[in-house]
């Protein structure tokens, strides 16, 4: 019996009176990747961000129904952000590298989560690395600013410094979208590699590389979940005619 | 066709006048200060700057209204940083964005437009009546401090507005709290902003005269002053007492004076543009 890690019950969003997800219901398990696909503006960006409540810092956002993580109510009152944020990775779709050096960069959740041991650090710093595929292009260079590194690198530095804190959950908002076929694949080798030990949610606009890295894939059509399934069912088999037409490409 | 040309004609003509203009800034700016420099220039010695103010034209100096002037920078800089970061920190980073809000900002970018004299008033009431400072150091580096808190306030909330939100949202993502990620990384990403802001502020405070005059700051001070309860004065009033006088040796005083505190501000305004481009070529 696979575990439930992130599950979304009767969840609705509104920024303002504009209300971005209408009744979500959603799940994901333990140690699988799912896509949200869907047109632009359809609410996947709002429902990632939900699930480590990053909408909070978005002045007029207001919830309703249910939101749990590892079987915690994210929602309720008695949830520490900051806390619940230390245990869900997130990359974003630019990548936005701190104007420090490579190191400062993975070591910067450590250090604002209290760590101060040299030893532990560094330690973290280079499994973050290498977990992210970048340790052998940056392993002389640690002290390095961020900014030098190319797109690709600069994303999975992102990445790597994501992994630093030791999340369970990644969420992944097109992470791929701004680099090149290289970089990308490098990335989808990456996330394959990442999903034996975290449950990935990934945004994409790319129906191929939904198709190659998800298991489960979710789509989305003005603020609503349409449906999710297996990524094969998904692709060759949707049970809802607008799935169907957005995956062939008759829309969106 | 016709109206390409038209387009063209009033494209260059706008040119030429912006040229025109700007040139004529340059050319006035010039005449000033080669005509400072050639009144002033012969003038400038050690003895100039290390001199007691006198009755005689060729023995005064400058000393203790520079020393007034330092002074004087040290102690606004003392009230103004703190106060004015911090207000610009809260009211760009905590403060909900409602209609206080709104006419907080309106009323402080008007403050910094209030004419000095007027916080010279406001600072004689207060500082010198009220609470019976007189017209030493503190009362005028308390009202300067007023003086230049709206423009701190106002250059600071510009550079923490400028750092981007994707740094801001990867912070947060990884679990800093608003403050750790203010101490961290808003504030080490606008700290080239926030110094600028800060040294024009402060160059801006070296240059006033007349809200100190107003307060109580002398003309004559034949003294250093040594504490900040002394009496004291700053260099554009002593060159302003200078120019008022009638013998024309006082005259080239004041010119030597006004060169002190030209190489002074303008000094200020290079480190702040070399801090500024250093800062911009780290964040890029
Ligand atoms: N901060 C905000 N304030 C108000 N409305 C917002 C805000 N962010 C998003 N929205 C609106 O919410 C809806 C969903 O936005 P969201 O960013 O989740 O879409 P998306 O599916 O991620 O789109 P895209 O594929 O273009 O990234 C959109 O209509 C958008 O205009
Ligand atoms: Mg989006």
């Amino acid at each position: 019996m696979p575990t439930t890690i992130i599950e979304s019950k009767d969840f609705n969003l509104f920024y303002g009176d504009f209300q971005a997800l209408k009744n979500i219901n959603f799940q994901a398990e333990e140690n699988t990747v799912t896509a949200f696909i869907g047109p632009s503006g359809c609410g996947k960006s709002t429902l990632l961000r939900s699930f480590n409540r990053m909408n909070d810092l978005i002045e007029g956002v207001q919830t309703t129904g249910e939101t749990n993580i590892n079987g915690i109510s994210v929602y309720d009152k008695s949830v520490d952000v900051n806390e619940l944020r230390k245990r869900i990775g997130m990359v974003f779709q630019k990548p936005n590298p701190f104007p420090k050096s490579i190191f400062e960069n993975v070591a910067y959740g450590l250090r604002i989560d209290g760590i101060k041991d040299k030893h532990i650090i560094e330690e973290k710093v280079v499994s973050s690395l290498k977990k992210a595929a970048l340790w052998d292009e940056v392993k002389d260079n640690l002290k390095k600013s961020a900014l030098a590194l190319s797109g690709g690198q600069q994303q999975r530095l992102c990445i790597a410094r994501a992994l630093a804190i030791e999340p369970s959950i990644i969420l992944m908002d097109e992470p791929a979208s701004a680099l090149d076929p290289i970089s990308t694949s490098k990335i989808e080798d990456l996330i394959y590699e990442l999903k034996k030990n975290y449950t990935i949610i990934i945004v994409t606009h790319n129906m191929q590389q939904a198709g190659r890295i998800s298991d489960n894939t979710a789509f989305f059509y003005m603020g609503e979940l349409i449906e999710c399934d297996d990524t094969k069912t998904i692709f060759t088999n949707p049970s809802n005619l607008r799935t169907q037409n957005y995956i062939t490409g008759r829309f969106g | 066709m016709h109206n390409t040309k038209k387009n063209r004609l009033i494209d260059k003509s706008f040119q030429f006048w912006g040229i025109g203009n700007t040139f004529i800034g340059i050319v006035l700016l010039a005449i000033f200060i080669g005509y400072i420099v050639y009144l002033g220039a012969s003038r400038l010695s050690f003895d100039f700057l290390s001199s007691l103010p006198s009755r005689f034209p060729d023995k005064s100096g400058i000393y203790t209204a520079m020393v007034g002037s330092v002074w004087i920078m040290f102690l606004t800089a003392i009230f103004a940083i703190p106060i004015g970061v911090s207000a610009a920190i809260y009211l760009e980073e905590y403060q909900k964005k409602n209609r206080f809000a709104n006419i907080l900002e309106i009323n402080i970018s008007n403050l910094a437009g209030v004419p000095s004299i007027i916080y010279g008033l406001l600072g004689l009431q207060v500082f010198s009546r009220t609470i019976g400072l007189g017209g030493n150091l503190l009362a005028g580096a308390l009202t300067l401090s007023l003086l230049i808190l709206p423009i701190i306030i106002v250059a600071t909330r510009e550079a923490l507005k400028a750092v981007p939100n994707l740094i801001k949202d990867a912070s947060y993502a990884l679990g800093a709290t608003k403050w750790q990620t203010i101490r961290h990384q808003i504030l080490p990403a606008a700290s080239g902003g926030i110094m600028t802001g800060i040294i024009l502020s402060i160059s801006r405070a070296v240059g006033e005269a007349a809200p100190l005059i107003v307060v109580g700051a002398l003309a004559y001070v034949p003294f250093v002053p040594t504490s900040p309860m002394d009496d004291f004065s700053v260099l554009p009033i002593q060159i302003f007492n200078w120019i008022s006088r009638p013998q024309a040796g006082f005259i080239v005083n004041a010119a030597a004076g006004i060169i002190v505190l030209l190489v002074i501000t303008f000094s200020m305004n290079l480190v702040a543009i070399l801090i500024r481009n250093k800062f911009e070529k780290k964040m890029n």
